[in-house]
Formats: C-alpha cells, sequence, structure tokens
C-alpha cells in the first residue's frame, strides 16, 4: 500500500501543480485542493501503514496494544485539514468577489491590479537637487 | 564621586528620551512655554558636565557599566573622561541654546514638536556617543545621530529637495556606519572585547596583527563618511536643506565632529599604526585645501558656511594625522573653537534669512543698522572665523601655523594651511561683515530684528569664543589640557596664550590677513571664475559618480522587479515548482546514490479500488469544464482519502475528512453560480510544457514518499505520548490528546487561523464591492491609471 499511496499522492501532486499552472482563477482553486489532498497523503505515508490499530488505550490498561498507528502524523493531518478548509472557504469567497469585481477569471487581465503597469519613474527627485562637488 | 556623578548623567539622559517623546504634546499645550522647559534637559545635562569638570581636570576618570547582552560583549559601558566631557558640555550647551533659537525660528511651523523631539533625540545619541567605552554601544548611538540627522535634513518633507538630501546624507552615512561596524567587529577579532579600554591597554598587539590595517581602513570609511571627508564630502552642504537651527546643531558643531571625535577617540589605539599618519594627514589635507576653494564659489550664506566647515573636517582630520603632542593639542583646540564660531555663524545666517527672506550674499547689504544684535553676533563669530586677537580663532591659528612649521615637510603644509586659512578669511568677511555693513543690495528687503529667541543664542555663543580667547590661560589648563590628555592617554601641559612675541606665526597670521580680506575685497571678479572651475570639473566630481551609483542602482532594482515581479501568478508558480524540482532532486543524486526504494507489499484489493478512483478522478479534474463534475470529482477524492485513513488506524482523521468534505462541497454549491464558466485560456504548446513540468513534480514526490518511507520512522515521540497520555493528561484517544493538551497551544493557533479566515471571509463579503458591479480589469482603450 506503501507504493500505491506514493503513486496516488504523486499524481495528485501532478494534477494540482498541473491546475495551479492554468491562468484561471477557478483552476488554481482546484489546484489547491488536489495539493492539500496530495499533502495530507503524504504526512499520513511517513509512518509505517498499520491497519486497524487506532492509537487508543483501551479501557482498563493505561498503554496502547503492543502494536498501533502513529499519532503523530495524525495530529499533524489533523491541522493540515482544518487549515486547508479555511484557505478553501476564503479563497473561494475572495475568487467570488474577485470575478464579481474585475468581470474576468483571466489571470493574465489582472496583472495590472498587482504591479504598476505603466512605467515607473526614478530618481526624479534626485535631479532636484543643487549639484555640488 | 565622579561615577556617580556620570550614572546620574547617563540617567537624566535615559529620562530625557522620555521627555522627548512628549515635545509635540508640550508644544501643542504650551506653545510659548515649550522651548524654555524643553531647554532645561540639555541645561541640567550641561550643569552636571560642569560639576564632574573639576574632578576631570585632576585627572579622574570615571566608569560605569551595565550588563546589556554579555553574551555578545555588549555592555553599557560609559566613560567620563576630558574628551567625551568637552565634547558633552558643546553637545549639551549648544543644544540648549538650538532649542530656544529653535523656537523662534519655527515658530508657528506646524510640526515644531516633531523639531523638538528629533533634536532632544538627536542630543541625547550624540551625548552617548561622546560617553560610550563600548563600541558596540558607540555604534548604536552613531547610527541613531545618523537616522535623526536623515529626519532633520528632510523635515520639510513636503520639498522634493529636502527629500533628496536626507536620503543621500543617510545613504553616505549609513554605508560609512556598516564600514565602521565592520573595522570594530574586526578589532573585536584581534582582542576578544568590545570594550574601548581594553583596546587601548592592548595597542601593541593590535598595532602588529595582519588585521589591524583592514580594521584601521574600516574605522576611517565611517569616520570620513560622517565627518564629511573627500570623496565623501558632498553630502554636508546639501543637508543644509535642513532648517537652519539644525545646520547649526547637527552639521557644523556636533555630529559631524562625531568622524574626528572618534578618531581621536581611538588615537591610543590605532594611532601607532604605520598607516595612520600618512592616510589621515592625506585625507585631512585634500578636505582642508579642496572644501576651502569650493567655499570661494558659494553665494548661499549656508553653503558657505558648510564648505567651510567641510574644509574645518579636514583640518581637524589632518591635525589628528600629525599625532604629535603640539597637534592633538591644536586639534582639541580647533574643535572648541569652530564649534563655538560656526554654531553663532549659522545661527546668525538664519536670523538674516528669518529678517530678509534671502540668503544670497549677491543680494544682501548694509542690513546692519537694522539687526544690530544678529550684526555684533555675526562679526564676532566672523573675527574668532579669521584668527584676529583676542578671539579663541587666533589662539587656535596660531597653534595650527606653530604644527605645521614643526611637522616632517614645513613648507609644504604651511602653504596649503595658509591657502585654506586665507579661504577661510574670505568667507568670514562674506559671511560676517559684507551682509551688515557692506554696500547696500537689494532695496526690497526690509530686515527687521527678529525676538531675543533669533538673536540671543548666536550672540551668546559669539560672546563665549571672546570669553575663553580673553582667559586663554584658563581654557588651556581647564578644558584642552584634559581633553588633550584624553587623547594621548596620560596628562599633558597646555599652555595658551595670546602674545608670544613675534613670532613667525604671527607673520603667517598677518598674510593671511592680508590675503584673504583682498581677496574677499575682489568677491565680483574672484568668485565667478572659481564657480567657473569648478562648474567645469564638476562631471568628474564625487557627486557625479554618487549619482551615477545610485540611478544605476534605482534601475537595476526595477529592471529584475520587472523581471522577478512579472505580474503573472503563472511564472511565480513555475519558479517554485521548478526550484523545489531542482533543489531536491539534485540533494537526492548527490546524497543519495543506491536509491533503495522501501520494499513492495502486495496490497490488498481494496487499496486498489481507492487509489483507482482517485486516480481517475485526479485526471478527469485536470480535463473537465464542467463545474458540478468538477465538485464532484474533487468531492470523491476526499471521500475516497477519508476511507484510506478509515482502513489505516486513523477513524479521528477519516471523520474530520467526512465532516470538512461535505462542507466544502456545501460551500462550491452555494457559490457555484456566482464563479465563471471553466475556460481554456492557454495554447496547446503551453499546456504540453505544464504537462511536463506536473509530471517532473508529482514523480518527484512519489520518489520522495518512496525514499523517506525506506527508514523506520522515529517513533520515540509515538511512545512518549502512548506512555504519558492517560497518566498526565486523562485521555485515551491519543490523537485527541496531543492537539487538545501536548499541542494545546498549536491548536489555538489553528483557531486563530480559522477565526481571522472566518473574519476574511464575512468581510470579504459584506463591506467588499458588491459583486454584479462588473468592472473591466483594463478599461478598453488605455490601461489603469
Amino acid at each position: 500500500m506503501t507504493w500505491l499511496l506514493a503513486i496516488a499522492a504523486g499524481v495528485l501532486f501532478a494534477a494540482g501543480i498541473y491546475m495551479i499552472l492554468r491562468r484561471s482563477l477557478v483552476k488554481i482553486l482546484v489546484g489547491l485542493a488536489l495539493l492539500s489532498y496530495a499533502v495530507n497523503l503524504l504526512l499520513f505515508n511517513s509512518a509505517p501503514l498499520i491497519p486497524a490499530r487506532p492509537p487508543l488505550i483501551p479501557l482498563g490498561s493505561s498503554a496502547p496494544p503492543e502494536v498501533y498507528a502513529d499519532p503523530v502524523p495524525q495530529a499533524l493531518i489533523l491541522t493540515a485539514i482544518v487549515i486547508s478548509f479555511g484557505v478553501t472557504a476564503f479563497a473561494v469567497v475572495l475568487m467570488r468577489q474577485v470575478y464579481g469585481t474585475l468581470g474576468t477569471d483571466d489571470l493574465n487581465e489582472m496583472r495590472c491590479t498587482d504591479i504598476p503597469c505603466k512605467e515607473v519613474e526614478i530618481a526624479s527627485e534626485e535631479e532636484q537637487m543643487e549639484e555640488p562637488l | 564621586m565622579l561615577t556617580s556623578q556620570l550614572t546620574w548623567l547617563v540617567l537624566t539622559l535615559a529620562g530625557g528620551v522620555l521627555f522627548a517623546a512628549f515635545a509635540p504634546l508640550l508644544r501643542r499645550r504650551a506653545e510659548r512655554l515649550a522651548a524654555p522647559l524643553l531647554a532645561l534637559l540639555p541645561l541640567a545635562v550641561f550643569v552636571q558636565l560642569l560639576a564632574a569638570l573639576p574632578a576631570v581636570q585632576m585627572g579622574e576618570t570615571a566608569q560605569a557599566r551595565f550588563d546589556w547582552v554579555p553574551a555578545l560583549g555588549l555592555s553599557l559601558t560609559f566613560t567620563l573622561d576630558g574628551l567625551g566631557l568637552a565634547m558633552g558640555l558643546l553637545i549639551a550647551g549648544i543644544g540648549a541654546l538650538v532649542i530656544l533659537y529653535g523656537g523662534a525660528y519655527l515658530h508657528g511651523h506646524p510640526s515644531l514638536g516633531r523639531f523638538y523631539a528629533v533634536v532632544l533625540l538627536f542630543m541625547t545619541a550624540m551625548l552617548g556617543i561622546a560617553l560610550s567605552g563600548n563600541a558596540l554601544l558607540l555604534f548604536v548611538f552613531w547610527e541613531l545621530t545618523s537616522i535623526t540627522s536623515f529626519l532633520l535634513i528632510g523635515f520639510e518633507h513636503e520639498r522634493p529637495g529636502a527629500r533628496a538630501a536626507a536620503w543621500q546624507a543617510l545613504l553616505v552615512t549609513g554605508g560609512g556606519g556598516l564600514a565602521l561596524m565592520a573595522g570594530f567587529a574586526l578589532l573585536a577579532v584581534i582582542t576578544g572585547s568590545f570594550e574601548m579600554n581594553v583596546w587601548a591597554a592592548r595597542a601593541a598587539e593590535i598595532a602588529v596583527h595582519p588585521l589591524a590595517p583592514a580594521a584601521f581602513l574600516l574605522i576611517l570609511g565611517g569616520a570620513a563618511t560622517k565627518s564629511a571627508q573627500f570623496p565623501f564630502h558632498f553630502w554636508l552642504p546639501n543637508a543644509m536643506e535642513a532648517p537652519t537651527p539644525v545646520s547649526a546643531y547637527l552639521h557644523s558643531a556636533t555630529m559631524v565632529k562625531a568622524g574626528v571625535f572618534l578618531l581621536a577617540r581611538l588615537f591610543p589605539v590605532l594611532g601607532g599604526l604605520p598607516l595612520w599618519t600618512p592616510a589621515l594627514t592625506t585625507l585631512g589635507l585634500l578636505t582642508l585645501v579642496g572644501a576651502s576653494l569650493l567655499a570661494l564659489a558659494q553665494t548661499d550664506l549656508k553653503r558657505l558656511l558648510a564648505y567651510t566647515t567641510v574644509s574645518a573636517l579636514g583640518m581637524l582630520v589632518f591635525l589628528l594625522g600629525l599625532g604629535t603632542p603640539l597637534a592633538l593639542k591644536t586639534a582639541a583646540l580647533f574643535l572648541v573653537t569652530h564649534a563655538l564660531y560656526k554654531g553663532a555663524l549659522f545661527l546668525s545666517a538664519g536670523s538674516v534669512d528669518h529678517g530678509t527672506g534671502t540668503r544670497d550674499i549677491a543680494r544682501l547689504g548694509g542690513i546692519g543698522r537694522a539687526m544690530p544684535f544678529t550684526a555684533a553676533a555675526a562679526g564676532l563669530a566672523a573675527l574668532s572665523m579669521a584668527g584676529l586677537p583676542p578671539l579663541l580663532g587666533f589662539i587656535a591659528k596660531e597653534l595650527v601655523y606653530e604644527t605645521t612649521l614643526e611637522a616632517a615637510a614645513p613648507l609644504l603644509l604651511t602653504g596649503l594651511t595658509l591657502v585654506a586659512n586665507a579661504a577661510t578669511v574670505v568667507v568670514a568677511v562674506w559671511v560676517g561683515w559684507r551682509p551688515f555693513w557692506g554696500r547696500p543690495g537689494d532695496d526690497h528687503l526690509h530686515p527687521h530684528e527678529g525676538t531675543p529667541g533669533l538673536w540671543g543664542p548666536p550672540l551668546l555663543l559669539a560672546l563665549l569664543g571672546l570669553a575663553l580667547g580673553l582667559f586663554p590661560a584658563l581654557t588651556g589648563d581647564g578644558l584642552i589640557a584634559p581633553m588633550t590628555a584624553a587623547i594621548v592617554g596620560q596628562s599633558v601641559k597646555v599652555k595658551l596664550a595670546l602674545w608670544h612675541g613675534l613670532t613667525p606665526m604671527l607673520g603667517l597670521s598677518a598674510l593671511t590677513l592680508l590675503l584673504g580680506v583682498g581677496l574677499a575685497a575682489l568677491r565680483r571678479v574672484v568668485q565667478p571664475r572659481i564657480a567657473a572651475f569648478w562648474r567645469a570639473l564638476a562631471p568628474l566630481g564625487p557627486a557625479n559618480l554618487y549619482h551615477r551609483f545610485v540611478h544605476g542602482l534605482l534601475s537595476l532594482a526595477s529592471w529584475q522587479t520587472a523581471v522577478l515581479q512579472n505580474g503573472y501568478l503563472r511564472v511565480y508558480a513555475l519558479v517554485i515548482v521548478l526550484t523545489t524540482a531542482a533543489l531536491a532532486g539534485l540533494t537526492i543524486v548527490l546524497k543519495d546514490v543506491t536509491l533503495t526504494l522501501s520494499p513492495w507489499q502486495p496490497p490488498r484489493f481494496y487499496d486498489f479500488i481507492l487509489v483507482g478512483v482517485i486516480l481517475t478522478a485526479a485526471f478527469l479534474v485536470t480535463r473537465s469544464r464542467s463545474r458540478v463534475a468538477t465538485i464532484a470529482l474533487l468531492g470523491s477524492i476526499g471521500f475516497s482519502i477519508a476511507v484510506i485513513f478509515l482502513l489505516y488506524s486513523a477513524p479521528d482523521l477519516a471523520m474530520v475528512q467526512f465532516a470538512i468534505e461535505t462542507l466544502t462541497v456545501i460551500l462550491f454549491v452555494l457559490v457555484l453560480y456566482k464563479l465563471p464558466k471553466f475556460s481554456r485560456l492557454s495554447s496547446t504548446p503551453t499546456r504540453i510544457a505544464d504537462v511536463f513540468f506536473a509530471l517532473t513534480g508529482g514523480l518527484l514526490m512519489t520518489l520522495i514518499m518512496l525514499l523517506v518511507s525506506r527508514h523506520a520512522s522515529d517513533a520515540s515521540a509515538a511512545a512518549y505520548y502512548a506512555a504519558n497520555s492517560l497518566s498526565q493528561a486523562n485521555g485515551r484517544n491519543i490523537v485527541n490528546v496531543i492537539l487538545v493538551d501536548f499541542r494545546g497551544l498549536d491548536t489555538l493557533g489553528e483557531i486563530t487561523v480559522l477565526a481571522i479566515a472566518a473574519i476574511g471571509v464575512f468581510s470579504l463579503i459584506r463591506l467588499g464591492g458588491k459583486p454584479g458591479r462588473k468592472q473591466r480589469a483594463v478599461p478598453k482603450g488605455g490601461r489603469t491609471k
């Protein structure tokens, strides 16, 4: 299963990267979701996969049985799932507002909202100084 | 006794900083009282320093030390000796006068409160330099003076010229500050300490160390930029954009002397280097002669004074470079003399500007009758500057000639000094005589004397120059001797007198005056020629090099910004993906040559089904052009992963994944019809290239995962949590215990992130632009402004 999960995560990474590289905002959002699935699988696969041995302490005993799944990656993934939901929710709403305001979801057309598109004049103040030697 | 006085002084200064913060408030509440009240701080420091003077005259020094960051060798070491005390008296005394004068000069200015605050902050920093015994501490104060100087030059920040001059001063002195820091670090490497008295004690060891010349040159770089030595002198005349009280205080009397002060302070440490004398005398002479000739081309009162300040700083560096006891004594006297007459002249120039509205010497003339007190102050100070008896300037000039006549190449040095001194006399006449008593200039000036705040401080400074000159023995024993003793490192005798008999120095003085006054009378003939000469030379000057350098730097910055920050998200993502792939791939190839992957274990049949679903959905998602299908496909991936979690012992993850997946689908469905339809925007070659990049990235991640899972993971963390989950946290579900107990703060952070995201979502929906009001990102027919 380690092999299969590694392949699945790899394919999810590939699909996510591909979608991230698109020009449409919606597709980038899908790419984000795919990447977070991939990362979760990567974390999950970093400890040995043990079927049907959850890290629980049975009643009446003070420690889990001899063999149990590593709880540390699980704790990490639990956090990651929740955070990625927050990111996705924010991104979805942000995208909706951007589309509503700008009327496009082509990132190339939004370029001038990010950087100054006209030539920036530099050193104009320098010339206003007297020229001493 | 002296140590406790020093401690009190430091405490006064620390309180002063807090006091300064309230200056704007005080000014708003009590416009009239603000200046006298705020001047109490420098006055208190001045009185404290005076009280410490007798002990210092007896040869005592004090040190007060508080640890700050002991691990870095950074301690708040304050030293009080003759040099620091004299500097401190100048800083505090002139500081009090400048605060009073500034209140009158900037009366009614909306930012007067800011002026008070920054000047007081500067004064504290400058006193810090004078009193620091630790090089790192001195460096902190040093940089603080650069920053306050920047703020004060750019005081009238609405004017582009003031902003540009402020930047220039900051860049030049800040660059020098970096060199200074490096020099200090090298000395600390040699000696293992940042304490300057440790350096002085081990001077012999430093002198022979191979790193010493580098340390010396770096420190000299710092001192030369701060004290405006050639070729860094150009920032100082431009700094005249500052209000005149600032020019008087920072850019003639105190801050620009910091470089000279530092060289004097380190004379016991570095004075023994063979490089010291040639480097300093060359630098000083170049600055001295060059700047005094540059001054002759100026017609603006403040710029005339600025260039003669540069030349005076050159004189000080030259004298320190000679390094004989006589030269050091002369340097100490000249430093005090210059601060007094130049401060007075600057303040008078400000009063003239205030009373007439111009600083152009071609337009000024005959205003002395209307402005008698200013004329008296400027006249007295100019007499000192020109070096006439019985003023302090006369004694200083006699000593300068005595020094050069005793030096190694008396003819050359005396000749050059004579040229510079004659030019100084010319400027003294132009600044202190011509505007007031010369031929009447412009008729439309309507000169009038200002309030006592405008003529009192310069008159006081000028009278002080007279008083100290009238009692030369007192000045020599009381002030100059302790200063020189602190520079040399042992007590010295200083006998000053007005009359030495008919000496060669007296003849040289007379010659200087004759030359100077003669040249000054020929202003209309002399000045245009000198100005034309310098104009012809300007393209080769360091100021032009500086402009080219700054322009080139800005061009480079905007070029590389245009390349890297091009505004295409796609390119950013691509750079990140490819960089990661290249770095990770390279590491694998270089470090893990064997490439043993984890062993293949036959999977169970439902593993095939789940992974099959994920693979198919991931592939279809990239091809999908339907919004509903995309959401369904994403959901199926999420739910398959949840089942995998469930099968492989992670029931908590499965539950959360199911819940979140459901929420995500609901969220998507809610905004689905507000979203744009999928459109194919990229060209086919781009898409093919992207497929290649994506597959590279995916392959690399698979490889990494297989390489990682080959190693048995470190289970010690898991074992710790398993052993302590029940006993310490009373929980049987170890994953939950980790989240809410062992790593509870991390979860708090996570909740905070979610809360911020929620606030962001809410405000985007409620406060953001109304969706539906469509607006093109790029309006037709033009680019956005």
